[in-house]
């Protein structure tokens, strides 16, 4: 049994170009660790399109990342605006992300269909006006 | 003095034990101690980054001498298409042709034309493939595959298993020669007149094949001065059989435009450029392309650190130099035929790994970062390492120790000196 490894990192709402450093990190971690590419791979998807999530939608917020022996489990959380209709935001193709957004190749409305696709388990909490919270794992 | 057994050698007598290579390198493949630089092989991809960065030019590129000829009763040249960017006011690739001849050359066979032959089998290749297979990432440039294999393991299935065109080049070569002349194939000799090192290694450890048909790789700045004054009384045999796509192949971008009808490619080149490339290749943040190209030398080959000419002019001479040329002069007959394919796969080569167990890449984990918390972070390369991550990381793996960190070492001086002065009245009075 070896100890969990934890990562954190604060997303920046402001800055897209910063927008992927989390994942970057997250995956070189994983590597050093000699996790399987396989779930390397997909943890990176999953957690760049978070970052990318919170930087659009949230303006920022935060990642902590746990490392235990065969789950990496990745926590989301932000004090954004909430999401007011979780199933219709779960859905390929929605987006309200606004037209610049989508001018940059972001905003198709992939990024919470993605995260779900590529993770093991996958929850979502949100409170419109108070933040959106969302825990998801990748068996290592 | 072969301190490396990479395409690089060190001369200890010149280097003075600066970091500049070993800031510059991209993999962290460089250590200085001893007052010396020193290459952890296996994480080496032959970039030849640090022979460009060297200013005491302690560095040298490993390559083999034009003395080799004299061992074979027949010897080819295969000129890589770079080599035709380095003249000026070249009008016909006949003249440096002719020119290798003159040189000593039995024959030549132009890299050029089996280059054409590789974009050929390419775009059968990606004609075949289903949607997802795509991108595939050209396997041309030898430090792009081995930075994979030791950097990249979800991208290994999306390179080319094609073999590079010099090595297409030498087989088809070395064929031709036997069938044409009845001398024993190893009676032969091949010789590639390469833009960079990285084709020397490519030659003595390849990667796809077992074994490489070229049996030596000679610099095309050795021979550059030599084929300036022999261009001028050579012969004016015809010997091209290659054409624009094939000529393309030496600065970037050139072989992607080669695949003709596929215009969702990229080409990026440098190699901290393409590493930028392959992590958004990996993270899937690059959608829609069909092709990737990728050089590690800034401009393409025409940037190797063998060639003469500066990258740019030399690909713009190259664009003269085409405007002539029929599209294309090779094409396969039909099927790729297997000799131009991989027969040996592409392994993940985990050199990053911290150790070889998990319980011990854990712990090593854990040790890194207390380490890391107690280096200053300054990454100033005096310990011999590149980046404060990277001793802790040398430290973990047992390759160094704190007491090399400066910054550290100041500190107890500091504080071994402070104790002292707070003892010294009491035993001197």
């Amino acid at each position: 049994m070896n100890e969990d490894i934890k990562l954190s990192y604060t997303v920046p709402g402001d800055d897209f170009t910063r927008a992927g450093e989390a994942s970057a990190h997250c995956k070189a971690t994983l590597k050093k660790l000699g996790v399987d590419p396989a779930a390397i791979r997909r943890v990176a998807i999953a957690l760049y399109e978070g970052e990318i999530n919170l930087a659009i939608h949230a303006g920022g917020g935060n990642i902590d990342v746990t490392i235990g022996d065969d789950v990496c489990t990745m926590h989301l959380y932000d004090k954004g605006p909430g999401i007011p209709d979780i199933p219709l935001a779960m859905s390929e193709g929605y987006s309200t992300a606004p037209d610049e957004i989508r001018s940059l190749g972001f905003g198709a409305g992939m990024g919470l269909p993605n995260m779900k696709k590529y993770a093991d388990t996958f929850e979502i909490s949100s409170v419109v006006g108070e933040g959106t919270d969302i825990v998801m794992t990748v068996n290592i | 003095m072969s301190e490396f057994v990479h395409s690089v050698t060190l001369d200890k007598s010149i280097c003075h034990g600066c970091t500049r290579c070993v800031k510059r390198c991209p993999t962290e493949a460089i250590r200085v101690h001893d007052g010396v630089a020193h290459i952890l092989t296996e994480r080496c991809i032959d970039c030849g980054e640090c022979i460009r960065q060297c200013p005491h030019h302690a560095k040298k590129a490993n390559y083999d001498s034009p003395e080799l000829l004299k061992n074979y009763d027949l010897t080819i040249a295969l000129p890589a298409p770079a080599l035709y960017g380095q003249f000026n006011n070249l009008e016909d690739t006949d003249l440096v042709l002719n020119a290798l001849k003159a040189y000593g050359f039995d024959r030549v066979f132009e890299v050029s034309a089996a280059a054409e032959l590789v974009s050929d089998a390419t775009r059968h290749l990606m004609k075949a493939a289903a949607d997802e297979m795509k991108p595939f990432i050209s396997s041309a440039c030898p430090a792009v595959v081995r930075l994979i294999r030791v950097r990249f393991p979800n991208l290994i299935d999306r390179v080319l298993p094609l073999i590079a065109p010099a090595e297409l080049a030498a087989r088809l070569a070395r064929q031709k020669a036997v069938e044409e002349t009845g001398i024993a194939p190893e009676r032969i000799g091949v010789f590639f007149i390469s833009p960079c090192p990285a084709k020397v290694t490519a030659v003595k450890m390849p990667i796809g094949s077992a074994r490489s048909e070229i049996d030596g790789v000679l610099a095309i700045k050795d021979l550059y001065p030599k084929l300036c004054s022999l261009m001028k009384t050579a012969g004016d045999e015809p010997l091209s059989h290659a054409g624009r796509i094939g000529v393309s192949w030496a600065s970037s971008g050139g072989e992607s435009s080669g695949l003709v009808s596929v215009d969702n490619y990229l080409a990026a080149d440098g190699i901290e450029n393409v590493i930028r490339v392959l992590e958004d290749l990996e993270d899937e943040k690059l959608h829609d392309l069909a092709f990737v190209e990728l050089n590690a030398c800034a401009g393409g080959c025409v940037g190797g650190v063998l060639t003469v000419e500066n990258p740019y002019i030399a690909r713009a001479k190259l664009a003269k130099l085409r405007r002539y040329m029929p599209v294309s002069e090779n094409h396969l007959p039909g099927s790729i035929p297997p000799q131009m394919l991989w027969d040996t796969d592409l392994e993940y080569l985990p050199v990053l790994e911290l150790g070889s167990t998990r319980r011990e890449r854990f712990e090593r984990y854990a040790q890194l970062e207390e380490l890391r918390a107690l280096l200053p972070d300054l990454d100033c390369g005096a310990c011999g390492a590149p980046t404060c991550a990277a001793l802790a990381e040398d430290i973990v793996r047992g390759y160094n120790t704190l007491d090399n960190c400066p910054f550290l070492m100041r500190k107890r001086m500091q504080e071994l000196q402070s104790a002292t002065d707070e003892t010294t009245p009491e035993e001197n009075p």
